[in-house]
């Protein structure tokens, strides 16, 4: 396979072709922030957090979903990022109605994190607080609309490595939510298998395990990544 | 669960062919959910299902592209549902004057519910009985030769309950 050169924060690099930015660069050592990409699956670029900034080219491109190419040059951080992801962040927030303090998540949370680390002290933006359902239907598990950012992890999580397909997102705009079948109560899909893949996907308290209560919400990412590692490489590499 | 299109409705028939015209292809969603509606004039869950089996794609897909265009319409909120076909053959014999009398009688457009969420009235292209021209679908039970005297009888049923 062809190889590419190009150069991210000024350090030079190799890469193989077809990978993306935000692959090379996590090889590199170099940390991009990131929300709806999950290891194992493939990116849709749904949350535009990993925005870089290549030289010669004027828009903002999503690392996770741009592939490397020849002389490529990259800056991963600069005021301007460090603004925009900020601001995507404090839409996340704006849209639903995250409340950390009592969520299953709190102290778990990759947008709680997420905020933290960028240094999100206030959010500029009027909250929707639209008014979404908790769906506790399931046996096992429960989803809560609220505090969903729409990820998509679980719908690529559902389809793509469980196969059950049993999620996907209904509507646009502010009216998008997660749907299960034909927008019934999880507790009457037909297609799931309870496997809890989704609810292991999960960035926030959306999915969770019932019966977890504040702060009690931990995931095991490392499975999904295990799974599909020995599917398609057929290596059984148990992380120890 | 209409996954042998079970009613009988030849409507399910005409929308498999052309279902199978696309060889059944996973792309082809958008192009059959628009037949389908043309058909029934609205896409209920069973319309969904049905084709989600023959496509066979995840209920949910198939959920989530219909609810992403505004073209499409899901199950009218109205209790009774009332489609009047506005396919050439129903159209040349009367269908006009048929949906104007409803419309005028009910005070709403297609499209739209009663007020008080009794009915909603919806059209359709050719819904594959020209023979009986003009189709009405009651409720889902296609209806034929109806007149605007015969449409506000049925409807009025509705009505009065
Ligand atoms: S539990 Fe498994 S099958 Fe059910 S929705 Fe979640 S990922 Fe899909
Ligand atoms: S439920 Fe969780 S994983 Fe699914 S879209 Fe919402 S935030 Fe993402
Ligand atoms: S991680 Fe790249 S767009 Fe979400
Ligand atoms: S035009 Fe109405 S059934 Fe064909």
């Amino acid at each position: 396979m062809a190889a590419k050169t190009l150069t991210i924060d000024g350090k030079s690099i190799t890469a193989e072709e077809g990978a993306t930015v935000l692959q090379v660069a996590e090889e590199a050592g170099i940390k991009i922030p990131t929300l709806c990409h999950l290891e194992g699956i493939y990116d849709v670029g749904a949350c535009r957090l990993c925005l870089v900034e290549v030289v010669g080219v004027p828009k903002l491109l999503p690392a996770c979903a741009t592939k490397v190419a020849e002389g490529m040059e990259i800056n991963t951080d600069s005021e301007r990022l460090r603004k925009y992801r900020r601001m995507t962040l404090e839409l996340l927030f704006a849209e639903r109605n995250h409340v950390c303090a009592v969520c299953v998540s709190n102290g778990h949370c990759e947008l709680q994190t997420m905020a933290y680390s960028l240094g999100m002290d206030h959010v500029r933006y009027e909250y929707l607080f639209p008014k979404w359902g908790v769906d506790t239907t399931q046996r096992l598990f429960g989803m809560d609309h609220n505090r969903c950012i729409l990820c998509t992890r679980c719908v690529r999580v559902c389809w793509h490595i469980e196969g059950a397909g049993t999620k996907n997102v209904s509507g646009r705009g502010t009216k998008s939510h997660i749907i299960t079948d034909l927008n019934m109560p999880w507790g009457e899909s037909v297609s799931c298998t309870q496997c809890g893949k989704c609810v292991q996907a999960c960035p926030t308290g959306a999915l969770f395990h019932k019966g977890s209560t504040a702060g009690e919400m931990e995931r095991d990412r490392g499975k999904l990544e295990f799974l599909v590692t020995a599917r398609e490489k057929h290596q059984w590499v148990v992380a120890v | 669960m209409a996954l042998e299109h079970a009613s009988g409705d030849k409507r399910f028939k005409i929308l498999e062919v052309h279902m199978k015209k696309h060889q059944f292809r996973h792309d082809a969603l958008i192009e059959i959910l628009h037949k389908a509606q043309e058909l029934f004039g609205y896409l209920e869950d069973d319309l969904l299902l049905f084709v989600s089996y023959k496509l066979k794609l995840p209920p949910s897909r198939v959920y989530g592209v219909a609810t992403f265009y505004h073209f499409f319409t899901l199950k009218p909120k109205g209790e009774h549902t009332c489609v009047v076909c506005m396919g050439t053959a129903c159209y040349v014999k009367g269908a006009d004057k048929v949906i104007g009398a409803v419309q005028e009688h009910l005070k709403i457009k297609a499209g739209e519910t009663t007020a008080d969420n009794n009915v909603s009235l919806l059209t359709a292209r050719c819904i594959g009985a020209c023979g009986i021209a003009p189709a009405v679908v009651y409720d889902g039970s296609v209806t034929p030769r109806q007149s605007p005297e015969s449409a506000l009888e049925h409807i009025n049923k509705w009505v009065a309950k």
